[in-house]
C-alpha cells in the first residue's frame, strides 16, 4: 500500500517530534547529566606508546593524593577471567583473536590503550592524579601501514606470529571468465581512509553496584548487548544487571560496542561499593573509541564496449587496528553482500584480508562496509565509462537490475527485496539538467573555473536481521538479530510502546507513535515510546544497521495487531457483533457501517482491566511480539553532487547536492530527510575533510577537533532531497532503513564530481580525502592515478 | 585545593559559589548548579555545545573560568525559554526538525538566539557563518539553518526543502 492511499492516518505525515520538548529546553538527560549519591569519578591512565611492554606501574603517588580513593591496574582485575568479547564466529573461517583486556596486562598495542584507572572524588582530581601514575614502557617496533603489516614483522601480537586476522571471500559466477569476455578492464587502487564516528557526545558511564544488583548507565546504542557481556564478564546473573541508555548524543556505530571502560566502571563499583562515573574526553574519544573504514582495495571491473559490465573483482585489505572489537572482522563482509551494487553483474568476487596494526581498533561506523563497497563500485564504474567514452548516466542505465526482475537474486545469491533504479535516476534528472550543466561546465572551463558533476546510484543491505542469515549458522554473528515490542494499553486508554530498539536521535518515539496511533485509533500524543532500559520491556537487539524501523517498527506493528485483535473481540462482545465486522475509524472501534455506535480505546481498556472480558479471555490489554524477518531490506537511491575545484589551491566546494532516495513507504518524511541530510554530510565529510591520521611511529596526529576536521555549516550547501516509493515486500509496512543511506552514497558522488572537474587538468583518478593538499598535488602531478 | 568565592547571576538567580580557581564555567553550571542543559563536546573550544550567553553575548563556557564570570549575568538554555513559553528559536528548532540526538542543540539554540539578537534578519550565509563554531554530527546543519531563518521570520520556502 502506498502512502497516497492513506490520507487519513498519521503514518506518512510530517509530524514534529515527540522527543524534542526536553531536548530544546535543556532538560535532556545524558549520562554526564546524572549524579548518584556517593558517586566517585574515574579517569584512565592511557599509553602514550603505540607498542610497548609494560615493565612497571607505580601507582603510589597517585593513590596518595588528596581525594583519590583507589588506583587499579589490570593485575587487580583477576576476578574478571575473560577478555573483552568479539562476537563473530563465521562457520569455517579462522579468525585470529588475541586477548583484549579492559586494562592492559603486560603490553600496550596502540596509543590510548588503557593501563590503569584512577578513582576519586571529583572530575578534576582524578585527571590530576592520572599524571602521577608512573608507567615504564619498553618500546617495541611499531607497524602502522596495513600493507607493511600484512607483509610480515613486526607483529602487533607476537604470539600469533602474523598480523593477518582472517581471510573471507564471497563469489558468484566466474570473474576470470567475465574478464575474458570484457573489451575493457579497469583496475584501480581504492583507498578508503580511516574516519572517526565523532558523536558530539563522547562516551560515558555510571556504574552502581549494590549487593546483588548492578545498574549501568551508558551512552550506548546497544544496552542489551552490554548487559549480556557485563553479566558474563563479571559473573553476575543477567537478571541482576540493568543497563540504561538514557538520552544518547549520537552514536554512528561508535556506540555499537561493548567497551572496556564500561566493564572497569562496573568492576570498580563492585569493588568499592559506591557508584563510579567516567566521562570520556574528546581526546580520549578520538584515540580509543573505535574508528571505521581503513581499507585498501585492488578493484577490477571489466565491461563490454556497449558498457555492459562482465566482471567485478575486489580484493580488500582491511586495517582492523590493534584488536578485534565486537564485530570488527565482519564489517568488510557487509560490503561484500552488495558488491554488485544496483547492477546486473554476472560475475562478482570479494576477497577480504583483515590485518592488525598498532592503531585504534576499527568496527562499525555509519554504513559499515557499504560506503566502502559503494565507493569501489561507483567510482570504478565512472572510470570504465570514461574509458569507453560513455556518459556516466548511460552506463548506469545499461547495467541496472530492471524493475521487473525484483525480487532479484544477485550473482552471489543475495536476494534484493525490491527496487526501481531507473525510477530514482529519472527523478534525479528532473532536478539536475545534465545537458545544461555540461554546456555551463564547458564555458566555465574556458574561464578557468573547474566545475564537476558526479553521480552515485546505489543500493545497500540493511534492516539487520534475519537471524537465520546473520546468526551463528549463517554469517556468524553470535546473536539472533530479531526485534521485539510490547504494547501496553493503560486503564485510561493511554498507550506505552516498549521497543527493543535503542534510538539515539533517529526520532523513533515519533515514528512508532504514528504507527501505533493509526492502528489503535488514538492521537500519537497519547502514545509513549519507552526504550533503552533493559529492566523495562522485553529483551531487545537495539539500534544499528538501519534496522530500527524495518525490524523494530514491524515488531511494534505486530504487537499492536495482537492488541487490536483482542480489542475487536471485546468490542464485538459489547456491541453484540462479530469481531471481523469491527473496524477502527474516527478514533473508535465500531461495527462496519454504523460508525456512530462504537467504543473508544479508553472504553475498551476499561472493560479489559475491570475484567469484564468475554468468557475464556485473559483480562488486561498488553501484547508482545518478537519479529524476525525473512530477509534484509535494500534501500536505494540516486545522488548527484556538483563541485567547484579551485585549481590554484586545490580547494573543493560543494555547490549542490541532490539526493533522491527510496526507503519504501515513508512513516514520517521529516525524519527521513533529516537522516539523509546528516548521512550525506558524514559522506561529504569523509570525501573532503575527515581523516584519522597516525604518523609512522603510531602517534595519533588527529587527536582533537582541531586536527580532525568535521564539516561546519559554513562549508556546506542546503541539500535537495526527493524520493520515490517502492515498498519492501519483506514487512507489512513496506518500509526500509534510511539511517546510513546518505553516508553510503555521498563519498562516491563527491569523488566522481571532483574527478569530473579535474579531468581537463589531466587528473583521471584520485583517492579520498580530497583535501586541498591532495587535490593540489594531483593537479600538479597531472594525475594521481594509482 | 583552595577555593575562591564567585558570584554568578544565572538565569536571573543569584548564586555565590566556592570554587577552585581553575573551575571552568561550564562545570560550575553543570556540576555546582545542576544546569546540565549546557553540554561539553570537546576539549579544544571547537564544538560549541557549551555555548551560553554572558551579558547577552554568546560565549563558549568551556573557554572561561567560573571566576572570570564573577559578577556577570549568564543565561543558559534553561533560562532561554520553558516548555510552556518557548523562545522563538527553540520553537523553530522543534518545528523544523532542527535536532536529532539533541546534544549540540542547546549550544546551537544559544548561538542562534545570540545571532538574531544582534542581526534580526540574517541571510542564509550569515547564519551559516555564525554557526561556524558549533558542530553537529546528526543534522548536516540543513534543518538547523532552516530553523534559525524561520525564527527570524524568514519563510522557510526561502530555504530549499
Ligand atoms: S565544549 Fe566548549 S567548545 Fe566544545
Ligand atoms: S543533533 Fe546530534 S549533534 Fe546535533
Amino acid at each position: 500500500m502506498s502512502v497516497a492511499e492513506q490520507p487519513s492516518g498519521n503514518v506518512g505525515k510530517v509530524m514534529r517530534r515527540k522527543e524534542d520538548p526536553p531536548l530544546i529546553t535543556g532538560k535532556g538527560r545524558y549520562v554526564d547529566d546524572i549524579t548518584l549519591p556517593g558517586m566517585l569519578w574515574a579517569s584512565f591512565v592511557r599509553s602514550p606508546e603505540a607498542h610497548a611492554t609494560i615493565t612497571s606501574i607505580d601507582t603510589s603517588a597517585a593513590a596518595a593524593r588528596e581525594g583519590i580513593t583507589a588506583v587499579f591496574t589490570g593485575a587487580d582485575m583477576t576476578d574478571v577471567p575473560a577478555p573483552l568479547p568479539m562476537a563473530w564466529a563465521p562457520p569455517g573461517v579462522q579468525v585470529n583473536n588475541p586477548e583484549h583486556w579492559a586494562l592492559a596486562k603486560d603490553a600496550v598495542k596502540h596509543v590510548g590503550d588503557p593501563v590503569a584507572v584512577v578513582i576519586g572524588e571529583d572530575r578534576y582530581a582524578v585527571q590530576d592524579a592520572v599524571e602521577d601514575v608512573f608507567v615504564d614502557y619498553e618500546p617495541l617496533p611499531v607497524v602502522v601501514d596495513p600493507e607493511q603489516a600484512i607483509a610480515g614483522e613486526p607483529f602487533v601480537h607476537d604470539s600469533l606470529g602474523t598480523n593477518r586476522v582472517h581471510e573471507w571471500s564471497l563469489a558468484g559466477g566466474d570473474v576470470e571468465a567475465g574478464f575474458a569476455e570484457a573489451d575493457v578492464v579497469v583496475e584501480r587502487r581504492v583507498v578508503n581512509h580511516r574516519i572517526a564516528g565523532a558523536p558530539i557526545e563522547c562516551r560515558g558511564v555510571i556504574a552502581e553496584y549494590r549487593p546483588g544488583q548492578l545498574t549501568l548507565y551508558s551512552a550506548t546504542q546497544v544496552p542489551h548487548f552490554v548487559r549480556l557481556f557485563m553479566a558474563l564478564l563479571l559473573g553476575i546473573g543477567e537478571d541482576r544487571v540493568r543497563v540504561i541508555a538514557p538520552d544518547v548524543g549520537g552514536g554512528f556505530g561508535q556506540k555499537l560496542q561493548v567497551y572496556g571502560e564500561e566493564l572497569v566502571a562496573c568492576w570498580a563499583s563492585r569493588r568499592l561499593g559506591v557508584p563510579v562515573k567516567w566521562t570520556e574526553t574528546r581526546s580520549e574519544n578520538m584515540s580509543v573509541a573505535h574508528q571505521g573504514r581503513d581499507q585498501i582495495s585492488r578493484v577490477r571491473m571489466g565491461a563490454k564496449r556497449d558498457g555492459t559490465i562482465t566482471a567485478f573483482h575486489v580484493k580488500i585489505l582491511a586495517d582492523f587496528g590493534a584488536y578485534n572489537m565486537i564485530l570488527t572482522p565482519l564489517i568488510p563482509s557487509l560490503g561484500a553482500f552488495v558488491m554488485g551494487g544496483c547492477y546486473k553483474i554476472p560475475n562478482v568476487q570479494t576477497d577480504i584480508v583483515g590485518v592488525f596494526t598498532n592503531k585504534c581498533p576499527t568496527d562499525a561506523i555509519r554504513g559499515a562496509g557499504r560506503p566502502e563497497a559503494t565507493q569501489m563500485i561507483e567510482v570504478t564504474l565512472d572510470q570504465v565509462a570514461h574509458e569507453l567514452d560513455m556518459d556516466p548516466v548511460e552506463i548506469r542505465r545499461r547495467n541496472f537490475i530492471p524493475a521487473e526482475d525484483f525480487p532479484a537474486a544477485t550473482a552471489t545469491g543475495v536476494v534484493y527485496d525490491s527496487g526501481n533504479y531507473d525510477g530514482t535516476l529519472d527523478k534525479l534528472l528532473e532536478h539536475v539538467d545534465v545537458p545544461a550543466f555540461r554546456a555551463e561546465q564547458e564555458k566555465l572551463r574556458s574561464e578557468g573555473v573547474y566545475r564537476g558533476l558526479g553521480f552515485c546510484t546505489w543500493t545497500e543491505i540493511c534492516g539487520l536481521a534475519p537471524s537465520r542469515v546473520t546468526g551463528p549458522a549463517g554469517v556468524g554473528v553470535q546473536a539472533g538479530l530479531w526485534e521485539s515490542a510490547m504494547i501496553r494499553v493503560h486503564n485510561t486508554g493511554a498507550v506505552t510502546v516498549y521497543t527493543g530498539t535503542s534510538p539515539h536521535g533517529q526520532g523513533l518515539d515519533t515514528a512508532f507513535a504514528q504507527i501505533v496511533a493509526d492502528k489503535l485509533g488514538v492521537d500519537p500524543a497519547v502514545v509513549e515510546v519507552v526504550h533503552g532500559d533493559t529492566a523495562i520491556g522485553p529483551e531487545g537487539r537495539n539500534t544499528y544497521g538501519s534496522r530500527s524501523l524495518a525490524t523494530g517498527g514491524e515488531a511494534v506493528c505486530k504487537a499492536t495487531d495482537k492488541v487490536v485483535e483482542k480489542v475487536k473481540q471485546i468490542v464485538a462482545a459489547e456491541l453484540e457483533a462479530a469481531p471481523e465486522d469491527i473496524e477502527v475509524a474516527g478514533g473508535k472501534f465500531s461495527v462496519k457501517g454504523s460508525p456512530d455506535k462504537g467504543m473508544a480505546l479508553a472504553d475498551v481498556a476499561g472493560v479489559a482491566y475491570i475484567g469484564a472480558v468475554p468468557e475464556g479471555m485473559e483480562p488486561g490489554l498488553e501484547e508482545t511480539n518478537f519479529y524476525d524477518p525473512e530477509n534484509f531490506v535494500f534501500p536505494f537511491g540516486a545522488h548527484a553532487c556538483i563541485v567547484d575545484v579551485d585549481a590554484e589551491t586545490g580547494k573543493v566546494k560543494v555547490l549542490r547536492y541532490v539526493a533522491v532516495d527510496d526507503c519504501g513507504n515513508p512513516v514520517n518524511p521529516l525524519l527521513i530527510d533529516g537522516q539523509i541530510h546528516g548521512g550525506v554530510v558524514h559522506g561529504i565529510g569523509q570525501a573532503l575533510y575527515e581523516r584519522v591520521h597516525y604518523d609512522a611511529d603510531g602517534q595519533l596526529v588527529t587527536g582533537t577537533f582541531v586536527d580532525y576536521a568535521l564539516a561546519t555549516a559554513a562549508e556546506l550547501p542546503n541539500f535537495e532531497t526527493d524520493r520515490t516509493i517502492t515498498p519492501s515486500p519483506v514487512n507489512s509496512m513496506g518500509v526500509k532503513g534510511v539511517g546510513e543511506a546518505g553516508t553510503i552514497a555521498a563519498s562516491a558522488a563527491v569523488t566522481n564530481a571532483v574527478i569530473d572537474a579535474l579531468r581537463p587538468l589531466g587528473v583521471d583518478y584520485i583517492n579520498m580525502p580530497l583535501t586541498p593538499m591532495r587535490v593540489w598535488e594531483a593537479i600538479n602531478e597531472g594525475s594521481a592515478a594509482s | 585545593m583552595s577555593t575562591v568565592p564567585v558570584r554568578l547571576n544565572v538565569n536571573g538567580v543569584k548564586h555565590t559559589l566556592e570554587v577552585e580557581p581553575r573551575l571552568l564555567l561550564v562545570h560550575a553550571l553543570r556540576d555546582k548548579l545542576a544546569l546540565t542543559g549546557t553540554h561539553v563536546g570537546c576539549d579544544t573550544s571547537n564544538c560549541g555545545a557549551c555555548t551560553v550567553h554572558l551579558n547577552g553575548e554568546a560565549v563558549k563556557s568551556c573557554t572561561m573560568l567560573a571566576v572570570q564570570a564573577d559578577g556577570e549575568e549568564v543565561t543558559t538554555i534553561e533560562g532561554l525559554g520553558t516548555e510552556d513559553d518557548l523562545h522563538p528559536v527553540q520553537e523553530a528548532f522543534w518545528n523544523n526538525h532542527g535536532l536529532q540526538c539533541g546534544y549540540c542543540t542547546p549550544g546551537m539554540i544559544m548561538a542562534g538566539a545570540a545571532l538574531l539578537a544582534e542581526n534580526p534578519d540574517p541571510s542564509e550565509t550569515e547564519v551559516r557563518h555564525a554557526l561556524e563554531g558549533n558542530l553537529c554530527r546528526c543534522t548536516g546543519y540543513h534543518n538547523i539553518v532552516k530553523s534559525i531563518l524561520d525564527a527570524a521570520g524568514r519563510s522557510s520556502s526561502e530555504v530549499s526543502a
